[in-house]
């Protein structure tokens, strides 16, 4: 068959409109996370488009369209130093979608809007999740299908278009749920990621210098929530034992902590002892290695393994929010019989560092002689007596940022406590390390999970004794012993600055937090942690035998297509109708079928007329009379001028005909009875 | 015929459910309903398996989340765009007869029973452009479908194909129809003709007339001499570039025109004979005379009235072909 070369038609302003409606709403989650420059330059491009379409002015050249996007992918690969990532991705992609609206001339170009569009819906997704996030995305989606429709029927009115994306929406939603639990999720990535897919995350890393920590407790983001079970069942133990080990520095080259070297199996280092704790820990994604639990672990999750420093570590990076389960005994005794090769690294210190600190610690050594313990109180007793400040915007230090830290300003936050008494201890030559991680956390009442956040991020000391193993100082606790017991908030002084919600007076927003925060934990569960674990967790929970990819898209085909199936259904069922005038003549035709004068398919009202005239001769006539009026009455009900004035009275005259015929016909026996 | 006109060809009669054409009214059950991406819609799929890829990779639970959802919009879009044609009843319409040679318009009544719209519906004749419709809920409309009537005889309704891509234009559904209709194409009038006859008896013999002015007898072709207020302007503007006629009128005696098959020359062939006829008559008619026709076999009796007018020429159109 020929077919004719298809031009693309040209877009209609009204059609453009809408696109641009769509694009707005589209754009706006990702200005925060776009380089101010270009998110001013695409709402520059946007108001220029805005103001061609609201004058009428025709678009402009494609060669301005040339340089503009010449001269922005230019600044793009400036600003990142790199057009490969995923940040200049994203950036690129609004770029082009900004000045695809101002070449947008035939549907073609419609058409690539509307799917630029879904992709930029998804790239907000590289920023956040939330709840809100989804709403967003949701509205968006809904106004671009909106202007999909118009782009191929621009006649539709508006809110028949809005409803209609709304009800093809909400139709598609089913499939959206199914597909979602159903189809076999893979663990991702599938390849090498770029290097800046995980910028802007914070949280704990391998090292640590003055300032690191107190940046971290600024942020009220979630670090991971446990939920404990057992005796701790929708509370959690006490503060005092909430240590979350993280990452354990042992390195120090006078400024900076550092990891050390470390070594991983699958045995644990030590013996349970004490009382157990039972938790699981949804984690957020930080991009590193390690997985938070209360000292001392004894649970290694499947993927996972134990250093020599008992600090529990993921075989690969957690990228994605993770659920394991954990045990821990707080009572635990560890490193009794510590390798020398670790102790030795325990005591390393970089030469001619912290002149002060050193002296301090070699006189404590001659007064105290071989007594660890003892050097070890006196240095909890130095912190205590000499009036150390905790606060969350400590002076900047130099060189020699122990001495300064210990003897001139004493004004520090848990990184330099931390870091001063583990320098002492090893100028003193006993074996110390620094322990970051989280301390404390929140419990929700909503839903009885701890929350543990940024802020709660943590820096103490371990020191080890000959016969005792690693003991735990926390001299925090001791210069600011609310910070423990309570929380931060409790702990700063007076006027100190602090993260908004840490203000007294705002309990209601307290609450409301509460609340919010329970929704994002379900929402983080079941929705944004859906990984292929949890999908084979929850297709076992419902009774699937061995939920492999096999089995999941049998029954992911059985389902839609039955699904499909009723919506073919609901496409096929129509409301039979029938019009009252149709009803009533429909009746004249039943009553007089016994005749076998029943209305033929194809007859007309006056052919019909005619035949019952014809066939019911003397006694008979007045019924063919009212037969004839009747089927003039329908007529002009029928046929005539649609909403006539007396259509009303012309039914009700039907009406009464058919009841004359009735009792006429009561009165005669039927013809067809006597024959 | 090709392999591939032949499958073609079969598949059409088997879309049809039997031969065309089918009893009315027609309606489009399910099973004759057909659908199938656009390529707009193939562009859409790629698009959205691009980004489950960027879902997995990145792990973006809502990605995922968000590729369902377009995945869902595009199967429900099969739904809606098949809900559009499916049940739609066609019934074959008006269709007025045309000379061969101009455009065969053919009525088709369409139905919707539903009580919701069908809005972007198109119907289209092989090889000819589509047209759209839009059609209120409970209601019908009559589409008209054009196509070149070439032959004289009567040009049966092909194959009407009808389709939609509402809402989305990513899928397109259609189906198949061939409604009973035929359309009556009198033969073409003849560019040049002879005069028309103007003095032929009833008898076929030498006419007796004494020319007149009151009563119209016929044409001839005109001379310079004649007055120019006898000149057939109708008949002029009817055919372009063709020869001026005169009209010829007689007094009261006036005889009635026969246009005789055999008055023709014998070395003409049928069509042009057809066509020459054709283009007699519509010059009388145009004139307002009355005629008889003469054709082999048959022959009708003069009047000149329109049922006459066309009784004429479908006898004409029909020649030698029933």
């Amino acid at each position: 068959m020929p077919k004719s070369k298809v031009v693309a038609p040209p877009l209609h302003a009204k059609q453009s409109l809408w696109l641009f409606a769509s694009a707005l709403l589209v754009l706006a989650p990702l200005v925060p996370h776009l380089p101010q420059w270009l998110s001013a330059l695409t709402a520059l491009t946007l108001l220029w488009r805005g103001i061609l379409l609201w004058r009428h002015l025709p678009l402009p050249s494609r060669w301005l369209l040339a340089f503009t996007g010449i001269a922005g992918a230019s600044g793009i690969a400036l600003h990142f130093h790199n057009l490969f990532g995923r940040d200049p991705g994203v950036a690129l992609l609004v770029l082009l979608f900004a000045l695809k609206l101002l070449e947008m001339h035939t549907l073609r170009d419609g058409f690539a809007v509307v799917l630029l569009g879904f992709f930029l819906s998804l790239t907000q997704f590289f920023y956040a999740q939330s709840i809100l996030n989804a709403a967003l995305t949701m509205a968006g989606v809904t106004l671009t299908t909106a202007a999909l429709i118009l782009l191929n029927h621009w006649r539709h009115p508006p809110v028949r278009t809005v409803r209609l994306a709304g009800l093809m929406l909400v139709q598609a939603i089913p499939f959206m749920l199914l597909l979602f639990v159903l189809f076999p999720r893979v663990q991702g990535p599938l390849w090498g990621l770029p290097i800046d897919a995980f910028s802007g995350l914070t949280g704990l890393s391998d090292s640590m210098s003055p300032g690191s920590l107190s940046q971290l407790s600024q942020s009220e983001a979630i670090a991971f929530r446990a939920k404990f079970s057992g005796a701790y069942e929708n509370k959690a133990p006490p503060q005092t034992t909430l240590y979350w080990r993280g990452p354990v520095l042992s390195q120090f080259d006078g400024r900076t902590w550092r990891m050390g070297r470390v070594f991983v199996s699958n045995r644990l280092p030590y013996q349970s002892s004490g009382e157990a704790i039972d938790y699981v820990v949804t984690l957020e994604p930080h991009y590193k290695p390690w997985l938070f639990a209360l000292e001392f672990p004894v649970t290694i999750p499947p993927d996972g393994v134990i250093a020599t420093d008992y600090q529990i570590l993921s075989k690969t990076q957690v990228r994605a929010r993770m659920r394991y389960e954990m045990r821990s005994y707080p009572a635990i005794v560890a490193g009794v019989d510590e390798s020398p090769a670790i102790l030795r690294e325990a005591m390393q210190l970089p030469p001619f560092s912290n002149p002060r600190a050193r002296a301090l610690a070699a006189r404590w050594r001659e007064e105290f002689g071989a007594d660890d313990g003892a050097i070890m109180r006196n240095m909890v007793d130095f912190y205590r007596r000499q009036f150390f400040l905790y606060t969350l915007s400590p002076p900047l230090l130099g060189e020699h940022s122990v001495d300064e830290f210990l003897f001139d300003s004493r004004r520090g936050f848990c990184e330099h406590f931390s870091a001063g008494f583990v320098f002492m201890m090893r100028a003193a030559g006993i074996p110390a390390r620094v322990v970051t991680g989280y301390q404390g956390g929140e419990v929700n009442p909503v839903d009885g999970t701890l929350i543990v956040r940024q802020s709660d991020a943590h820096a103490w000391a371990e020191v080890w004794l000959r016969g005792r193993g690693w003991v735990r100082v926390d001299p925090t606790a001791v210069i600011a012993p609310s910070r423990i017991e309570f929380n931060m908030a409790q702990a700063l002084p007076a006027g100190e600055a602090r993260p908004l919600m840490a203000l007294p007076g705002f309990v209601w927003l307290m609450q409301m937090r509460y609340r919010w925060d329970a929704l994002a934990n379900v929402w983080n569960q079941w929705v944004l942690g859906y990984n292929p674990q949890r999908q084979r967790d929850l297709l076992a929970s419902l009774g699937m035998r061995s939920p492999d990819w096999q089995q999941m898209t049998v029954v992911l085909t059985l389902i839609c297509g039955a699904l499909l199936l009723g919506f073919t259904a609901w496409a096929l069922y129509q409301r039979q109708r029938t019009v009252p005038a149709l009803a009533a003549w429909n009746r004249l035709s039943k009553l007089l079928a016994r005749h076998g004068l029943a209305r033929k398919p194809w007859e007309g009202p006056s052919d019909y007329a005619g035949r019952i005239a014809a066939s019911l001769p003397g006694e008979r006539r007045a019924v063919a009379v009212e037969a004839a009026r009747i089927a003039s009455i329908y007529a002009r009900l029928r046929y005539g001028a649609t909403n006539a004035p007396d259509a009303v009275r012309l039914l009700k005259e039907m009406g009464a005909g058919i009841a004359r015929i009735q009792r006429l016909e009561g009165q005669v026996p039927a013809v067809a009875a006597r024959t | 015929m090709s392999l591939a006109a032949t499958l073609q060809e079969r598949f059409f009669r088997w879309a049809l459910r039997g031969r065309a054409p089918e009893a009315s009214p027609i309606t489009l059950t399910q099973r004759r309903v057909y659908v199938l991406p656009t390529r707009q819609g193939l562009t859409y799929a790629v698009s959205l398996l691009v980004m489950l890829v960027g879902a997995i990779n990145y792990n973006l639970s809502l990605g995922y989340a968000l590729v369902f959802l377009l995945t869902g919009l595009g199967i429900t879009a099969i739904l809606h765009t098949f809900r559009n044609l499916v049940q739609l009843r066609i019934a074959p319409g008006r269709c007025e007869p045309v000379f061969a040679g101009e455009l065969a318009s053919f009525g088709i009544v369409l139905t919707n029973q539903r009580d919701e719209v069908r809005p972007a519906i198109r119907l289209r004749l092989p090889g000819q452009t589509s047209i759209e419709v839009e059609i209120a809920e409970q209601s019908s409309l009559e589409a008209r479908l054009t196509m070149p009537a070439v032959q004289r005889g009567w040009l049966p309704l092909p194959r009407v194909t009808l389709e939609t891509n509402y809402p989305l234009g990513l899928i397109r559904a259609w189906s198949y129809a061939a409604p009973e209709q035929r359309c009556l194409v009198y033969p073409a009038p003849a560019e040049t003709a002879p005069p028309v006859p103007a003095m032929p008896g009833e008898d076929g013999g030498a006419a007796r007339i004494v020319a007149g002015m009151e009563d119209f007898a016929g044409l001839r072709r005109h001379q310079p001499a004649d007055p120019p207020r006898h000149v057939a302007w109708k008949a002029a503007a009817r055919q372009d570039g063709g020869p001026l006629l005169t009209k010829l009128f007689t007094g009261a005696a006036a005889h009635t025109l026969w246009f005789d098959w055999d008055m023709l020359p014998a070395s003409l062939d049928v069509e042009t004979r057809l066509s020459m006829l054709t283009r007699w008559i519509c010059d009388a008619h145009d004139a307002g005379l009355a005629w008889g026709l003469s054709l082999p076999g048959s022959e009708l009796a003069p009047a000149g009235d329109d049922s006459h007018f066309h009784a004429c020429l479908k006898r004409l159109a029909l020649y030698a072909q029933e």
